[in-house]
């Protein structure tokens, strides 16, 4: 197990190598720091002072990927190639454009976003198995036929329609809630309630009709004929095999997106005002931070791997049929 | 001649694609295994309404993909002289739509303004009240009353028109046989038609009403700046289909060729091939859009002399923004693809042709290539409405279309922060939010008979 984890982990080791050179080469060779450079000082009759400067104060003034005028390893290590991309792989982010510490700021602004995000898959998972299995339970049924259709049709929905319906219903015309913004501690509920709503609901649609499929497939196998065979009546059938069985796929789909939570939804979370890793990268694309940005790109990468490795571990735990060597 | 044809980057792939389309059609008529699966979608009832919505939309994202430039004047030596502002077959035929423009926000069917100004009266004095609307309701009396009896009668009239062009279309179709129309309407075909031949039905009238009424009233309403708001949704669905259609176009040289390679070379090409699409699948989407758009972004507004109009420089933000959807979404079908090809390879007909001797490039293209292609074309169907929904969200963040083209997301862009007001400006956000749903709706139901039609493990378990 430990040698298959570590395996795992080299392995990832050329995948990130991938994304960082992608990003290098998005953020520096397409356009070049003078274009940044440029684009940040606004308008187009900028003087190449001006544009020193900005490059000199960013850290952008060192050569791409090799610089000549230095001695021994600082030919390699004095560029724009080390000190902005290299660096990310010791989650040393650095600093944004704006001059702040980034790799303080995620730390700060992942809270937030987890506050969110993990009530709202917990929830959005119970509400979505309870659903799945009544339709499963009614499988052949109207109730099932106009269940599906429900969800089809939830899932035709925009979910900006949700958000700014949520947002209208329960905070505008019902008045229950602030329409957005954040507070610290447990005064924070009162923000985290209709996001975590908004979610829930707008994923109804997509998971209950994915997981009425994987509990339809259950449904069809040979161990649950010969359960209801042996005369189990029909509400065990469904808990106590299909449920547990079906519960395989359910978990390693949930363990993937598990460390992507922390950098929360981009979309909620700018819509509702609230400071974490989403809003923060909404800002750094609004602002053109491009230090934000990369950080951002990378470190997504990482969870992302990480949450790949998860799923294979989860697997032997819940399935005692997988071996991993 | 009075116009210049245009042909956007888009136009062009739209083009492509159609030629694809019938292409394909003009080669599945000829086989009748290929004919089969398409029977079944024939067959479904949903298949036949949704194909009715989804034609729908496809003629007018058409219409508006026939570019030109309109002829303004002639010049001394009596050449013509075009305008640079680009048309669409669709503006044309939209006419009054596209032009009448009122001063800001008016509500559906309204002939007044939407706020307060100051309105001289006939005596010269200054009246603070809702002055009349320029073009809405502009028929109607000074005090805009029998504005009712108006609206239902001129729908009225719009849905008869609708119905005698619906009829003339059917019996054309039946080829004025009459019993072929009855049997046809009644449903006594082999494949449900009836179903297709009524949902046209409600969805010409419908449409012909509103039509109707477009001319006289602003059936949506108008926006900040006082555009028709109907017209507006309309155009906005070249955008999503384009959205939708030419981001899988784009991408699937790219998945299908990568992906069959690394299921049927094995060995190293395997393993680079499954690294580069690791590699792009572990950037979370959003992330990697953004990046992307942010780069373009900065190309754009440094080289902005290589656009001649604004028309073109959005079309290609809109191109550019397919190819980057592209990029982030192949990778599904290139594994899909991947593993096909990997259970491909150890059939026995492929193994004969091995060893007969036949090359690997005329393998793959004669026994693994047609036999992926449903599932290529169960992926085109299935990612469309995923592709419309995320043009909104992308547009909403900023990193979408280009500010300039009309598009469902820049509508709800434009238009979420005026919920605030009182009384609530609802009528663009509603009508976006209702033209994405109709066809993003239609497009998932579409999909799942496609899939059920195509897929050969669904058919088995039935």
């Amino acid at each position: 197990m430990t040698a298959y984890i570590i395996r795992r982990l080299l392995y990832a080791l050329p995948i990130l190598i991938g994304v960082n050179a992608l990003t290098f080469v998005l953020f520096f060779v397409v356009n070049s720091p003078d274009d940044m450079a440029r684009m940040h000082l606004g308008s187009k009759r900028v003087t190449d002072a001006a544009i020193q400067s900005w490059k000199q104060d960013h850290g952008y003034d060192r050569p791409l990927l090799v610089n000549t005028a230095q001695q021994g390893a600082a030919v390699f290590t004095d560029t724009i190639l080390f000190e902005k991309s290299i660096r990310l792989f010791l989650f040393d982010f650095g600093q944004s454009d704006s001059g702040r510490d980034i790799g303080h700021d995620i730390s700060q602004r992942m809270w937030p976003s987890l506050a969110i995000a993990v009530p709202t898959l917990l929830i959005g998972l119970a509400v979505n198995i309870t659903f799945a299995l009544l339709l499963a339970f009614f499988r052949a049924t109207y109730l099932d036929f106009w269940g599906v259709v429900l969800c089809v049709a939830m899932m035709s929905i925009s979910g900006l329609f949700y958000i700014i319906g949520g947002q209208f219903l329960v905070g505008k015309v019902l008045n229950l809630v602030p329409i957005s913004g954040y507070d610290t501690g447990v005064n924070a509920w009162k923000f985290i309630v209709l996001p975590m709503i908004v979610g829930v609901v707008g994923g109804i649609g997509s998971g209950t009709r994915w997981y009425r499929t994987l509990f339809l497939e259950e449904v069809h196998r040979d161990y649950v004929r010969s359960a209801r065979a042996k005369g189990v009546s029909e509400h065990l059938v469904l808990f106590r095999h299909v449920l547990r069985n079906a519960l395989i796929p359910i978990l390693t789909g949930v363990v993937v997106v598990l460390p992507l939570l922390f950098i929360g939804s981009l979309l909620t979370e700018s819509f509702f005002g609230i400071p974490g890793l989403g809003s923060y990268t909404i800002d750094a694309i609004n602002s053109q931070d491009f230090a934000i940005v990369r950080a951002m790109v990378f470190l997504g990468a990482v969870l992302y791997i990480l949450g790949l490795l998860l799923t294979d571990i989860s697997y032997t735990i819940a399935d005692p049929r997988v071996r991993l060597d | 001649m009075p116009f210049q044809p245009v042909i956007l980057w888009t136009d062009a792939l739209i083009y492509l694609l159609l030629g694809l389309a019938m292409a394909m059609v003009w080669y599945t008529r000829r086989y009748e295994h290929l004919l089969q699966p398409w029977r079944r979608v024939a067959g479904s009832r949903t298949g036949q309404a949704t194909m009715v919505v989804l034609a729908f939309y496809l003629l007018i994202g058409l219409l508006d993909t026939l570019h030109f430039n309109p002829k303004t004047s002639d010049d001394a030596n009596g050449k013509p002289v075009y305008s640079t502002e680009v048309l669409s077959l669709f503006d044309v035929i939209a006419g009054p739509l596209r032009t009448q423009r009122e001063k800001t926000y008016s509500s559906p069917f309204s002939s007044h303004l939407f706020s307060k100004e100051n309105v001289e009266q006939a005596d010269g004095s200054l009246v603070r009240d809702y002055p009349r609307l320029l073009y809405g309701g502009a028929h109607l009396d000074a005090d805009g009353s029998g504005r009712a009896a108006d609206i239902a009668w001129r729908s009225l009239s719009g849905a008869f028109n609708g119905a005698l062009a619906w009829a003339a279309l059917l019996i054309l179709l039946c080829r004025f046989d009459r019993r072929r129309l009855h049997r046809l309407l009644m449903g006594r075909m082999d494949n449900p038609w009836h179903i297709g031949a009524w949902s046209a039905l409600g969805l010409i009238m419908m449409f012909a009403a509103l039509w109707e009424l477009a001319g006289y009233y602003h059936v949506l309403g108008t926006d900040k700046v006082g555009e028709d708001v109907f017209f507006q949704s309309l155009k906005s669905i070249r955008t999503g289909l384009v959205i939708g259609t030419v981001t899988t176009l784009v991408m699937l040289p790219a998945a299908i060729m990568l992906g069959i390679m690394a299921g049927y070379f094995r060995g190293w090409v395997d393993d680079f091939i499954q690294y580069l699409y690791t590699t792009l699948n572990s950037i979370p989407g959003v992330l990697l859009i953004a990046a992307a758009v942010l780069m373009m972004q900065i190309y754009m507004s440094n080289h902005a002399d290589e656009f001649n109009s604004l028309t073109e420089r959005a079309d290609l933000r809109l191109l550019f923004l397919c190819l980057i959807l592209g990029v982030t979404s192949w990778t599904s079908l290139c594994r899909l693809l991947r593993g096909e090809a990997l259970k491909l390879r150890e059939l026995e007909y492929v193994q004969a042709a091995r060893a007969f001797g036949v090359g690997h490039f005329r393998i793959l293209l004669r026994h693994v290539v047609p036999n992926v292609m449903h599932i290529v074309l169960i992926t085109i169907v299935l990612d469309f409405s995923g592709l419309v929904l995320a043009e909104a969200v992308l547009s909403y963040i900023s990193i979408g279309v280009d500010p300039a083209t009309n598009s469902w997301g820049n509508m709800i862009n434009g238009a979420r922060l005026e919920l605030a007001r009182e009384p609530v400006v609802w009528w663009s956000l509603l009508a976006a939010f209702g033209f994405m749903f109709t066809l993003v709706l239609a497009a998932n139901l579409f999909s799942d008979v496609v899939r059920d039609a195509f897929d050969p493990r669904l058919r088995q378990q039935r």
